[in-house]
């Protein structure tokens, strides 16, 4: 592994964001946008402990100091991690970065383009299509608490994906995108930009990986995602960075009349690991979930925080995160459901379970309601707690040793979450990750 | 907001109920502290009730404490910045205290009194007429019982005064000063409230009740509470009752103590009515030692805003503790109301219940907070919040936070929002039932579980009460 000079490209001078930009694609309004997200970068404060959006979070570790941008891989390293990035057979599409270059072009069949699908890096995007990036390209505000890291995000966007399918065209098989980090003290960007038009259908598994299990890195990802009425968008997203990565991500989902939005995610990698994940449903009739797993080892720390926003009424969404915890780790789980007062006949649930396998690990929950329409369905839930022990009896009582009852007893734990990925496929790569992330433990 | 509407605010808080009583403070500060707070009041304070330096210190320390704690907006609500801190009376002694005859009473008043079956000679003192309840005569064979049995129950002034080797060791310790700035706040001016001592082994049959001590300033601004039940003792203590406490004072803080030594139970019951305008934010936690058990039933219907999460802090080995709670909140009221549960030792558990009943534009918040670190085994935590919305623009919200480590230690939260279902309304009033006496049928029906915990007089009193609330909340 290389590791990058200490003097030049560090993300906290100026003048790197400025070359940066130079070196790019010039839309007026595109360098506008990354300088507002570094001068709102620079103005915002840390977080501390004591704001209320970082409540349990370890905000004294947060170091964004001796970071880089990452240079241009060689050639070996290029070949070696595509090899390395085929999840899925046979993908719709597939594209991969390494230390935020893009280094693998997505092509998609001649029968979807010809549909008018795009599936393109960020740089062809901008090229290609300014004014679709134009209209949706970070559009929301990070309301949970990661503006300063979404504006950093901004201030330094460049690599990415953007995913657009028209009106009506239907799409079973997955788009992939695999995002790597190879080099230490590398800081990554990367963004995706899904926009599923009126009935149309998509679904897309996003793979962010280190090449060192030991490498230091950044990585502060951000996703917009728009599902047009009566559209489909099916999400997964599996966070598996080196174990000395501080990596965030901010997700924004809008669903409007009629669509339905699944999202699962999945937690393995990083030293400290948060998501922010927002959904606004802005029509009726939208069916939005939710899901999330980890499995949480050593001194990892998983913060989720989550928001269900519910803007129109006789709409549903449905939430449930489950982690595992071994080892001294945390997890923090933070859901709030906001039915705003004309959202009528909502449905909105929210469920949180964590598994504590270690005396030292510690579960964090704060699972929050903000009801202001009174024709509502609206519950949460939280539990924390061990195996079953009547269950841990049945196996061993079968002569299973208490290490691999207890392995067994948490992959069902998981495999509740892991069965709602629509590919069985990728769910296998990931049920295998968990399984050796287990062993390692 | 404008100049205008800033100080039009202020003269709402302090005048409405002048209005309806048509009576006012007699300016005389040779018995009075005068408004505003300061070391000068607080010294005051400290001289007429000739305390002791340790205590006086203890109030110039807390006022410190209150002056310099921001106040906590960051995760409260922004209506806590329309006190204004520097119009307010912090202490009047005795003879100064509003003084009104029956006859100024609303007729309002009079009549909820009739409705809820307030016994004749408790209706002028919950009215604040003094001087005319004859308490003495009714409660005078109870206080000689009492005594027999050794326990002491009196104000923090003759507390602390007469004695302090049972009241000092505890004072100010389950709550510290600077715990928030409202106990800062109490700890600086504190006056009135009771303090209770059982001895080892007592269990005193009746539940013991503020307004016992009718001469005393029970119902103060900011009344301080201490009750300590020594080993395998039990005693039930009850605050406030079910009819309208007409206040003049727009700000109540008080701070209660509870101490439950080894195998003791305590059980505190409040029922909360304060009139509409008022700010009532309370600190209220017990310590619980082995095998012991504090259990907190808390009944919110009145105030402008209150804010109150009674707690308890599992010390001992298989200590229990419980929190029941009832909220309802009217248009213009915000009850934010929850629980604490701090586990502190192996084997212990804890429950809280929280009902809300959100009515016009009322809201109702649940915060609570239940915490086990890493070095406990076999806690149990069992938390149940369900919130019931009545009309469009009714509000709910609930915060929970819930932080867990150790082994075998089991945590289970579980909350729900719904509102009356239109079938039920139905089928009460195809039943020659109105649809506003269904809807508080429901609305009963929602809670009953935990109202049958208060003792019956409360629990009748309690039914009456919320259906009064439910009228005109329909149609």
């Amino acid at each position: 592994m290389t590791t990058l000079s200490t003097s030049a490209g560090n993300i906290l001078d100026q003048a790197t964001q400025k070359n940066l930009s130079q070196g790019q694609v010039s839309h007026d309004w595109f360098i506008q946008l990354k300088q507002k997200g570094w001068d709102k970068f620079t103005a915002l404060p840390m977080p501390i402990r004591t704001d209320e959006k970082w409540r349990y979070s370890d905000t004294r570790s947060l170091s964004l100091e001796n970071y880089h941008i990452g240079k241009i891989p060689s050639e070996d390293e290029v070949n070696q991690l595509i090899a390395q990035s085929h999840f899925i057979s046979r993908p719709a599409g597939l594209i991969i970065h390494i230390d935020g270059h893009c280094v693998l072009r997505p092509a998609i069949s001649a029968e979807l383009a010809a549909q008018g699908v795009k599936f393109e890096s960020l740089e062809d995007a901008l090229k290609h299509h300014p004014a679709l990036l134009k209209e949706f390209l970070l559009k929301h505000e990070a309301g949970l608490g990661g503006a300063k890291f979404l504006a950093l995000h901004q201030a330094y966007l460049q690599s990415g994906y953007v995913l657009h399918v028209p009106k009506g065209v239907e799409i079973k098989q997955p788009f992939v995108s695999v995002n790597w980090t190879l080099t230490d003290g590398v800081a990554v960007f990367p963004h995706a930009l899904v926009v599923a038009d009126e009935r149309a259908q998509l679904s897309i598994h996003e793979y962010n990986l280190s090449a060192h299990p030991q490498q230091k890195a950044l990585a502060i990802s951000a996703a917009d995602l728009y599902a047009g009425s009566g559209a489909r968008i099916s999400r997964f997203s599996v966070q598996g960075w080196s174990q000395e990565t501080q990596s965030f991500e901010i997700a924004n989902t809008s669903g409007a009349k009629d669509s339905h939005i699944s999202s699962v995610n999945a937690a393995l990698g990083s030293r400290r690991a948060r998501l922010e994940n927002t959904v606004r449903i802005d029509g009726p009739g939208a069916d939005v979930r939710l899901y999330g797993i980890s499995v949480a080892t050593g001194e990892q720390e998983f913060d989720q925080r989550t928001l269900q926003i519910h803007n129109a009424g006789k709409a549903k969404s449905d939430l449930l995160f489950k982690n595992v915890l071994l080892g001294k780790s945390r997890t923090i789980f933070s859901g709030l459901i906001k039915v705003a007062p004309d959202a009528q006949q909502t449905d909105a649930y929210q469920t949180n379970r964590n598994l504590l396998l270690s005396g030292e690990a510690e579960a964090d929950s704060m699972p929050g309601l903000e009801i202001e329409a009174n024709d509502v369905k609206c519950s949460h839930g939280a539990t924390t707690g061990q195996v079953n022990p009547e269950e841990l009896f049945y196996l061993l009582a079968r002569g299973i040793p208490l290490s691999v009852a207890q392995e067994l007893l948490a992959e069902g734990f998981l495999e509740e979450v892991l069965s709602k990925v629509d590919d069985e496929e990728s769910a296998s790569v990931v049920r295998e990750m968990f399984r050796q992330k287990f062993h390692q433990s | 907001m404008s100049q205008f509407e800033d100080t039009q605010a202020q003269r709402d808080a302090i005048d409405v109920d002048r209005t309806k009583g048509d009576f006012k403070y007699e300016e005389n500060y040779a018995f009075d502290a005068g408004i505003g707070l300061s070391e000068k009041v607080v010294n005051y304070i400290a001289d007429v009730k000739s305390e002791e330096s340790w205590i006086r210190e203890f109030r110039l320390k807390a006022l410190k404490t209150f002056t310099d704690m921001p106040m906590p907006t960051h995760w409260a609500t922004e209506d806590l910045k329309n006190i204004h801190f520097d119009k307010i009376r912090y202490y009047l002694s005795k003879g100064q205290k509003v003084s009104r005859t029956w006859e100024e009473v609303p007729d309002d008043v009079k009549e909820t009194f009739e409705r809820l079956g307030i016994p004749e000679a408790e209706r002028k003192f919950l009215a604040g007429v003094e001087a005319q309840f004859d308490s003495e005569a009714v409660y005078s064979r109870m206080k000689d019982e009492m005594s027999k049995l050794g326990v002491i129950f009196c104000g923090p002034t003759e507390g602390l005064r007469d004695h302090p080797e049972i009241f000092r060791k505890w004072f100010g310790k389950v709550i510290p000063i600077g715990d928030n700035k409202f106990s800062a706040l109490n700890s600086a001016v504190f006056s009135g409230g009771s303090f209770i001592y059982v001895p080892k082994g007592v269990k005193v049959a009746q539940p013991l009740q503020a307004y016992f001590r009718i001469n005393a300033e029970n119902f103060g601004q900011f009344e301080r509470t201490l009750i300590i039940a020594d080993e395998g003792s039990e005693i039930t203590y009850m605050e406030g009752c079910t009819a309208p406490k007409f206040e003049t004072a727009t700000l109540h803080s008080a701070v209660v103590e509870l101490v439950a030594l080894k195998g003791a139970k305590i059980q505190y019951i409040t029922v909360q009515n304060w009139s509409a305008n008022v700010f009532n934010l309370v600190t209220k936690r017990g310590v619980a030692e082995e095998d012991a058990e504090v259990r907190w039933i808390d009944c919110n219907i009145g105030s402008r805003l209150t804010m109150k999460y009674p707690g308890v802090v599992l010390r001992g080995k298989r200590a229990r503790g419980e929190v029941l709670s009832i909220a309802l909140a009217n248009d213009g009221q915000h009850q934010d109301t929850g629980a604490k549960m701090i586990h502190a030792a192996d084997e212990t558990t804890s429950n809280i219940i929280a009902k809300s009943i959100s009515v016009g534009t009322g809201r109702s918040t649940y915060r609570g907070l239940v915490h086990m670190p890493k070095t406990l085994r076999n806690c149990k935590n069992n938390t149940e919040c369900d919130a019931l919305l009545i009309n469009e623009h009714s509000r709910t919200d609930t915060y929970p936070a819930i932080s867990v480590r150790g082994q075998k230690n089991f945590v289970q939260h579980e909350a729900s929002v719904s509102k009356v279902s239109a079938e039920q309304i139905f089928y009460m009033m195809q039943r020659g039932l109105s649809e506003g006496e269904a809807m508080s049928l429901a609305v009963n029906g929602f809670v009953n579980d935990l109202v049958k915990e208060f003792p019956m007089e409360y629990s009748v009193e309690l039914k009456r009460l919320i259906e009064l609330q439910m009228e005109g909340s329909v149609g």
